[in-house]
């Protein structure tokens, strides 16, 4: 069934820019890209829009709809009521571009701030053996498709810029979790996380689980857990001192 | 510079982003959360300190309040302190203030209540995507919110609490005369108490952790590994068991209270 839905599109660059309304049509089963190409294609072909998979895997087209950072292929049309004025802004915590296209960059510099795995020395690539039930825990790290919505909803840095520079964000803290929890990596994560990357200014408020599109459990799976591995080794006296004792690094 | 009442942060003033004056732009009830988390936890703050200062009816044969277990100190009434009186004479307030610290401190570091009462009251973000009103944000790295690194601390008190006020609720199968082998209903209220306090303390993330999260090899450690995996199921229900506990401790000891003052009476049941 075909329906006119009522738009409201930020347009404009890093000058200026406004929100801009159009009456555009909807089919059945269509997500907000579908919507958003077919402006581009009979109304504004100069509207820029980034996008690649539409099948929430690339983690290209992530966007603010109605105000919540979400992937525009992921969001169905029938999740809006006909009346519903659907409005749609580029990410709002980092520099845009044009129209719906921000750049990312301060994420790729963030992730070249963590220093990749590092096997033990005795090892060589392709000596590493590790059990299964090790792998699976890290593993929902891995699904992470790098859309930064995490990253975009944090308050710690949306709302503060000025903490850009010493916070690494959500996005890198699963990374963080997913090495410290690697039986095999040989790095101390547990003080650059809170050292060099930031941890101790989350708050938990947990906006990075909420808008996850791969429903990674970021704040119960890996932050909380590293901030109480750094409890562990900075702020318990007992564990610091058992650990000296007994030496049971690496557990 | 001010905007809509509030303070403008970043997210609408940095050079660069796009220049949307609005704090957000959400269409939902986002506030709708953060209002009841309010309203239960104001209620609850009322309601809990005139309990701690009232320094009565908190004692009624065979039931202690839970806000007053264990009772330390000599002004406690006859018959309810089941570890002793070793606060003596010299404590005058009341001797609820000697042991709410704890289970206070517990709460106020929990990692769940820390999301609730940040977005809540601090409006640290009020909602995801809603633009907090303060000018600078550091987080937990500074005094006094570094101290809530001491949450392990808190767990480990909260445990030792909660042994005692099961066993409050064990001696609650005695009848108001002493005698065993009997229930009432304010046995099942202080069972009810003390089953959804060991649910709140285990789901805890710092239980998590404790038995098993800060392992690097599960498959080194079965026994953790499993442990972790149920205490992993239980941590999913966190939030629920936090709520319902607190709301529980509070009429738990308003029925104790409510015995104490004759409001109603125990129904017994055998």
């Amino acid at each position: 069934m075909t329906r006119t839905a009522k738009f409201r599109v930020w347009r404009g660059d890093a000058s200026d820019g406004a929100l801009k309304d159009y009456n555009i049509e909807v089919n059945e089963g269509e997500v907000v890209l579908d919507v958003i190409h077919r402006l581009q294609a009979t109304q504004t072909p100069d509207l820029a829009v980034r996008w690649n998979c539409k099948a929430g895997k690339c983690g290209s087209c992530s966007a603010e709809i109605n105000g919540r950072p979400r992937l525009m292929c992921m969001t169905r049309m029938n999740t809006f009521t006909d009346e519903e004025t659907i409005t749609v802004t580029p990410l709002r915590a980092f520099p845009v571009i044009r129209d719906l296209v921000t750049n990312v960059s301060f994420n790729y510099k963030k992730a070249l701030e963590i220093p990749a795995f590092a096997g033990p020395a005795h090892l060589k690539p392709g000596e590493y053996r590790m059990e299964q039930i090790d792998v699976e825990r890290s593993q929902e790290f891995r699904k992470c498709i790098e859309c930064f919505l995490c990253q975009d909803t944090c308050h710690v840095i949306r709302d503060h810029e000025e903490n850009k520079e010493a916070f690494a964000g959500p996005r890198f803290f699963i990374r963080l979790a997913e090495l410290d929890m690697h039986p095999l990596d040989t790095l101390d994560r547990k003080r650059a996380a809170q050292e060099d990357h930031g941890l101790g200014m989350c708050n938990i408020t947990k906006c990075c689980t909420e808008v996850c599109p791969e429903h990674i459990k970021i704040t119960d799976n890996a932050i909380i857990p590293m901030k109480e591995r750094v409890v562990d080794v900075k702020y318990d006296p007992v564990r610091w001192l058992g650990s000296k004792i007994r030496r049971r690094e690496g557990l | 510079m001010r905007a809509m009442g509030i303070l403008m942060s970043g997210t609408m003033t940095t050079p660069g982003r796009a220049k949307i004056a609005a704090r957000h732009l959400r269409t939902d009830k986002w506030w709708v959360q953060p209002l009841i988390t309010v309203a239960v936890l104001v209620s609850f703050i009322i309601y809990s300190t005139w309990r701690a200062f009232e320094n009565a009816h908190y004692f009624v044969e065979p039931y202690v309040s839970p806000f007053y277990s264990p009772c330390l100190a000599t002004s406690c009434v006859e018959g309810s302190s089941d570890l002793g009186q070793p606060f003596g004479s010299w404590w005058t307030f009341s001797p609820s203030l000697i042991i709410l610290l704890f289970p206070l401190g517990f709460r106020m570091t929990c990692y769940y209540y820390r999301k609730a009462y940040y977005r809540a009251f601090w409006q640290s973000p009020p909602a995801c995507a809603v633009a907090e009103p303060h000018k600078t944000y550091t987080g937990e790295t500074r005094q006094p919110l570094i101290l809530q690194n001491a949450h392990r601390w808190f767990f480990y008190a909260g445990l030792i609490f909660n042994v005692i006020l099961t066993y409050d609720a064990i001696l609650a199968f005695k009848n108001s005369e002493g005698e065993w082998g009997h229930m009432q209903v304010g046995t099942l209220v202080l069972l009810a108490n003390a089953t959804f306090l060991w649910l709140y303390s285990l789901s805890c993330h710092t239980c998590r952790h404790t038995v098993g999260g800060r392992l690097k090899h599960f498959s080194k450690h079965p026994v953790r590994y499993k442990l972790w995996t149920k205490i992993s199921e239980l941590n999913h229900h966190h939030p629920k068991f936090a709520w319902i506990s607190l709301i529980g401790v509070a009429l738990a000891d308003f029925y104790v209270r409510s015995v104490s003052t004759g409001f109603i009476t125990d129904l017994q049941i055998f």
